[in-house]
C-alpha cells in the first residue's frame, strides 16, 4: 500500500479555553498548560510538517488565542510556507492582537458560533458576555478584511437558529459557513441525551442547507455535516485514517484524528521523541486503520469501502466497543438498527447539560468542536481538457 | 461565460503555491487545496487583478498558438468554477 503524504495538520496549541461548550470534542483528560509544547517546538513541528507535505495548518485548541505566542507561531508558519487558519471562539482576541496576526500573515479565520443570540450562545458556551464579545471580534475581523468562515455547531437546542446563523454569516462578510451537526466525541458523549437532535430536526437542517446553497450561490459557500446518528451511511472520517491529515495535541502527542485516544489499544508517538515523518509513515497508530486490509465484513466486500473507509473508528469504538468494526451509523452494520433506536431515545432525553471544568480553574471550560480536516484533501478543478 | 471586460482577481486568502513535495502548483484557499494542472496554472498566472478576461485570453492564445475562443471557453469554465467557490473575484 502506498502511503500518501498528509495535506493538513491540526495543531491543538492548548487545551485552555474560556468557554465550556457541552459538546467539546476534546478528551476528558485535558493537557495542562505546563505540558504544552513551547514556541520553538511548535515551529520545528511546523517545519517538519511542511517538509512532510502539509500545506494547510489549522491552529486550534482549546482556544488558540490563549497562547501568548500566537502571532509568533503564525509568522513562523507563514515563513515556512504553510497556509495558516485560526480556529477560534474569538474570546481572548483584541483589536490589537488581530492587528498583530494580520501583520504576521494569518491567512484565514474560522470563528465559532454557539448560538445566534446572547441567551443561547452564552448558555451553550458557559461564558457570560461571550456573545457580545464575539460580535465585537467579528467586527474587527471584517474591518481588517480577514477571510472568514463562520462555524456553527447545531444540536437539539439551537437547531432552530440555523436560518439566523446563515444571515449572520452574510452580515459578518463571511465567504463560507460550516454547518456542523454535533458529533459525539470526548466530553460531548456526556451530553448526548441533551444535545441529540430529533430525526425531524435533522431533516429540517438538510432542507434549510439545500435551500440556502441554491439561494446564496456565489455569495456564501455552505459546508454541511449532517446528523451522523440519523444517517444511513457513515462519514468519510478524516478523509480516511492516515491519508490526509494529522493532529498534534498540546503536549506534542500525534494523533490520526481528534478522538483517537479513545481507542485503548493504540499507542501514540510524540514530536518530542520522533520526527513527524517517522510518526506518519511508520507508527503503529497511523498504520492501524490505513487502507482496506484491516476491514471486517460487511466493509471488506462493500463497494463503498474506499468511499467512506468504514466510517469513524472512534465512533465504532464508542458505540460498538470495537474500533475495528463497521461504523454503526452504516445501514449494513449489525448495530445500525439499535443505534437508530438509541438516537431516537437520546433525542427524547433530558435537557440538563453537563459542563466541564478546566484543570486548575474554577469555571467551566472547553474547546470549539470542529469537524477536523476530513474534507480537506486536495481537489481538482480542471481547465478544459488540460 | 465571462464577459471580455470582466477583471478576475484572487481575493485575500487565496494564493498560488508551488508544492515542492508533490512537484505541482496548487491553489491554497480557506481550508481547501486545489491542485492546478499546467493549463489551470497558466490561466491563473495571468490573473493579476488588472488584466481583463479578454486581455488574458488574448495573451494565452498568443503564447500557446491556439484559437482565442477555445482558450476563452476553457478559461471561463475553470475561472467560473473558482468563482462559484468564492476562490475568485470578478469585477464586471
Amino acid at each position: 500500500m502506498t502511503i500518501r503524504p498528509p495535506i493538513a495538520m491540526l495543531a491543538e496549541l492548548t487545551h485552555r479555553c474560556p468557554l465550556s461548550c457541552p459538546y467539546c470534542s476534546n478528551p476528558l483528560e485535558l493537557a495542562r498548560a505546563e505540558t504544552e509544547l513551547p514556541t520553538e517546538d511548535w515551529v520545528r513541528v511546523f517545519r517538519e510538517a511542511a517538509e512532510l507535505g502539509v500545506l494547510q495548518l489549522h491552529l486550534s485548541g482549546g482556544e488558540p488565542a490563549s497562547r501568548r505566542d500566537l502571532p509568533e507561531l503564525v509568522r513562523a508558519a507563514r515563513q515556512i510556507g504553510l497556509y495558516t487558519n485560526l480556529i477560534t471562539s474569538g474570546i481572548g482576541l483584541t483589536e490589537a492582537r488581530l492587528g498583530e496576526l494580520d501583520a504576521a500573515g494569518l491567512d484565514h479565520v474560522q470563528l465559532s458560533l454557539q448560538g445566534t443570540d446572547a441567551e443561547m450562545a452564552d448558555a451553550i458556551g458557559g461564558y457570560r458576555g461571550g456573545f457580545t464579545r464575539k460580535m465585537q471580534v467579528a467586527g474587527w475581523i471584517k474591518a481588517i478584511g480577514f477571510p472568514l468562515t463562520l462555524n456553527t455547531v447545531l444540536h437539539r437546542r439551537n437547531l432552530h437558529q440555523l436560518p439566523r446563523a446563515l444571515e449572520m454569516a452574510e452580515e459578518m462578510g463571511a465567504r463560507r459557513i460550516e454547518v456542523a451537526t454535533v458529533q459525539f466525541h470526548g466530553w460531548a458523549l456526556k451530553n448526548r441525551d441533551a444535545l441529540m437532535p430529533t430525526r425531524e430536526q435533522a431533516k429540517e437542517a438538510t432542507r434549510i442547507v439545500a435551500e440556502a446553497r441554491a439561494r446564496l450561490k456565489g455569495r456564501l459557500v455552505v459546508d454541511y455535516v449532517p446528523a451522523d446518528y440519523h444517517s444511513d451511511y457513515p462519514k468519510r472520517c478524516m478523509g480516511g485514517w492516515g491519508t490526509t491529515g494529522l493532529n498534534v495535541a498540546p503536549d506534542g502527542t500525534v494523533l490520526p484524528c481528534h478522538a483517537a485516544q479513545t481507542i485503548p489499544h493504540l499507542t501514540f508517538e510524540n514530536v518530542r521523541d520522533k520526527p513527524l515523518s517517522d510518526i506518519w509513515y511508520q507508527s503503529s497508530a497511523f498504520n492501524a486503520y490505513r487502507g482496506t486490509g484491516w476491514m471486517p465484513e460487511p466493509c471488506q466486500s462493500c463497494d463503498r469501502r474506499e468511499a467512506d473507509f468504514g466510517g469513524c473508528r472512534c465512533q465504532a469504538m464508542a458505540l460498538a466497543g470495537d474500533a475495528g468494526a463497521t461504523d454503526p451509523v452504516c445501514i449494513k452494520s449489525p448495530h445500525h438498527a439499535a443505534l437508530q433506536a438509541r438516537a431516537a431515545a437520546y433525542a427524547a432525553g433530558p435537557d440538563a447539560l453537563i459542563y466541564r471544568t478546566a484543570p486548575g480553574k474554577p469555571l467551566p471550560h472547553i474547546g470549539n468542536a470542529t469537524t477536523g480536516p476530513e474534507s480537506r484533501s486536495a481537489e481538482r478543478i480542471t481547465a478544459g481538457n488540460g | 461565460m465571462i464577459a471580455p471586460g470582466a477583471i478576475p482577481a484572487l481575493p485575500r486568502g487565496v494564493r498560488i503555491h508551488f508544492d515542492k513535495l508533490r512537484d505541482t502548483w496548487v491553489l491554497l484557499a480557506p481550508e481547501r487545496t486545489v491542485t492546478l494542472d499546467p493549463v489551470a496554472h497558466a490561466i491563473l498566472s495571468e490573473v493579476d487583478g488588472k488584466s481583463s478576461f479578454g486581455e488574458i485570453t488574448a495573451r494565452l492564445a498568443d503564447r500557446y498558438a491556439a484559437p482565442q475562443d477555445q482558450i476563452a471557453a476553457d478559461s471561463a469554465g475553470f475561472l467560473g468554477a473558482l468563482r462559484d467557490r468564492l476562490f475568485l473575484d470578478l469585477a464586471p
